[in-house]
């Protein structure tokens, strides 16, 4: 990783790498959970708490868990805290916990965290990936947040359940409806790939690995391009990802578990 | 000598041009506009009005917000705003009109790219738009000729006419889908003209009715209810987003009309030319890839 400092380790979580509207990372939860304002703090501050705890843990964890079965370890830890999360919502915010239904669980496989945990915690120490999971969590509950106010101002007329226009004017329903998630979540990308652009950054394009602003340092996106490449090619290409963070020794053995892991997903 | 003028084919054009054509689809609609006025008075006329107004207005903002040279001229927006706003009811609050019409430009057509980008129909995705979020307000009818607002079954609705009324349009409904006579003359119109061809109108008019009949349903009363004439002729017609070959144009009429009728008996909503039209249109660019004819003399070296 370059060498930044910490304070920039959170701050890119929120703007230059906002996981919702850079990554394009966790758009199930986006799209589902923001029908209303709190909802979407419950879903994001919820995401954050796991974010913090799952990437400190992998970060500890990071040189004693085997490259080979590192996915299901995450996803192991991932889940562990996810379950104290949702117990702990259950208990003192019921009515939290009845808004996020299954995703609250389903935290577990949000990909924002596993892909904070690929990218970052298992090649950082602890300290940076505690800031990043918190940079990353504060990008996540901003943007659910931005996109609950917008749909619950249009789709209901409130903002945090106070009335603002409900009394003035008929809600537009759709807005609380699936539909409304994917017009303000695709208006939002346009709005932040704009101002992308006037800041010369490559606006995200697709949504899959060609639109990330993360290809080309990815190790998800080298998995996927592996199982298209000649074996030498995805190597070499493997080697170089991971570069700063393995031994020589580890180095000439990379190849062989990660095949096996781009195989798995 | 004159000047020699080098460019590709084609060589030959013709006289039409989008403006022409759009001319030609709004003195097609004219006579059922007029129609819906008369028979739901003076609120029907400033709906009407109001979304086209709305629609121009956007039309102009949007593009001199991006600045893009406006297509105003193209009277692509008027017809767009016409036709959304026949498909309103006539009690509709104007400010309704007025975002719907907004929604058609701006997040259906103009955000896709403009005219001949849009993926989908403006007018039908912004009655659907509506629809979905003033349930009340958007299922509100009048019955013709009556300043009450009442509202009132449509025919769709459980309501019972006779033939002839559906036929001649006086019955509670949108303001531009009750009178199927002028809507159907206006149909021939613009065959006359060759803006449209009549195999996608037929089609569509045919499956509903041959499903209908096949359910047990009246088809004749299908064919005369609802949006079905003004849909299957002005709005599942649009060049755009509906396939360009006659193979195709007839796959599209039949599957608007086959999901209209299977909404219309099945589903827990009355009326289902909208999303019939709009589910056709999203299918669109596969019907014109698998029913795109072949270049002659290509058959031997195919990919």
């Amino acid at each position: 990783m370059k060498k930044n400092g910490n304070l920039s380790i959170i701050t890119k979580g929120i703007i230059a790498e906002n996981p919702v509207l850079r990554l394009v990372l966790g758009t199930c939860p986006t799209l589902a959970v923001t029908t209303s304002a709190l909802n979407g703090i419950g879903m994001g501050l919820s995401a954050t708490f796991v974010l913090i705890c799952s990437g400190a843990a992998i970060s500890l964890l990071r040189n004693i868990i085997p490259q080979r079965v590192r996915i299901p370890a995450y996803i192991t830890i991932i889940a562990a805290f996810v379950t104290i999360v949702q117990m702990l919502v259950k208990a003192f915010l019921p009515a939290i916990d009845a808004a996020l239904g299954i995703f609250l669980p389903l935290i577990v496989v949000n990909c924002i965290i596993l892909a904070r945990a690929e990218m970052f915690a298992a090649k950082n120490p602890v300290i940076p990936s505690i800031l990043d999971g918190l940079g990353m969590g504060i990008g996540f509950t901003a943007t659910l947040t931005a996109m609950g106010i917008i749909r619950e101002l249009l789709g209901a007329g409130t903002i945090f359940s106070l009335p603002v226009t409900a009394n003035v004017i008929d809600p537009m329903l759709v807005m609380i409806l699936p539909p409304g998630g994917f017009f303000v979540f695709g208006i939002l990308v346009a709005v932040s790939n704009a101002i992308a652009t006037k800041k010369g950054k490559k606006p995200v394009e697709g949504l899959g690995c060609s639109g990330c602003s993360q290809n080309g340092s990815c190790p998800f996106a080298d998995m996927a391009a592996e199982q298209c490449q000649k074996p030498a090619d995805a190597e070499q290409q493997y080697g170089e990802t991971l570069k700063d963070d393995m031994t020589a020794k580890d180095e000439s053995k990379a190849d062989t578990p990660e095949k096996e892991a781009g195989e798995n997903d | 000598m004159q000047k020699m003028n080098v460019t590709s084919s084609p060589h030959i054009s013709g006289p039409d041009n989008t403006t022409g054509i759009m001319l030609d689809v709004i003195i097609a609609l004219l006579p059922a506009t007029i129609c819906g006025i008369c028979f739901f008075g003076f609120n029907a006329l400033l709906t009407v009005a109001v979304s086209v107004a709305s629609a121009v207005l956007s039309e102009y903002l949007w593009c001199k917000a991006i600045k893009k040279q406006t297509s105003l001229l193209d009277l692509s927006a008027v017809v767009t705003g016409l036709l959304l706003g026949l498909n309103l009811p006539p009690t509709l609050p104007l400010w309704m009109a007025a975002l719907g019409s907004a929604i058609a430009i701006v997040v259906v057509k103009q955000m896709f790219g403009g005219i001949g980008h849009n993926f989908a129909n403006p007018a039908i995705t912004a009655r659907i738009a509506l629809m979905v979020s003033f349930p009340t307000a958007m299922t509100t009818y009048i019955v013709p000729f009556t300043d009450n607002v009442v509202s009132s079954a449509t025919p769709l609705g459980g309501g019972d006419f006779a033939l002839s009324k559906l036929f001649f349009g006086i019955h509670p409904g949108t303001i531009g889908e009750t009178s199927s006579l002028l809507l159907l003359a206006g149909g021939v119109y613009l065959v006359i003209r060759r803006v449209i061809t009549p195999e996608l109108p037929l089609a569509f008019m045919a499956s509903a009715a041959g499903l209908a009949w096949a359910l047990g349903d009246d088809p004749v009363k299908t064919l005369f209810t609802g949006g079905l004439m003004l849909g299957s002729i002005f709005m599942a017609t649009d060049y755009v987003t509906s396939p360009p070959t006659r193979l195709g144009k007839i796959i599209f009429g039949v599957g608007c009309g086959l999901i209209t009728v299977v909404i219309r008996h099945f589903g827990n909503i009355p009326e289902g030319v909208s999303f019939a039209i709009l589910l056709m249109n999203i299918l669109t660019p596969h019907i014109t890839r698998l029913t795109a004819k072949k270049p002659f003399g290509t058959e031997g070296e195919q990919k």
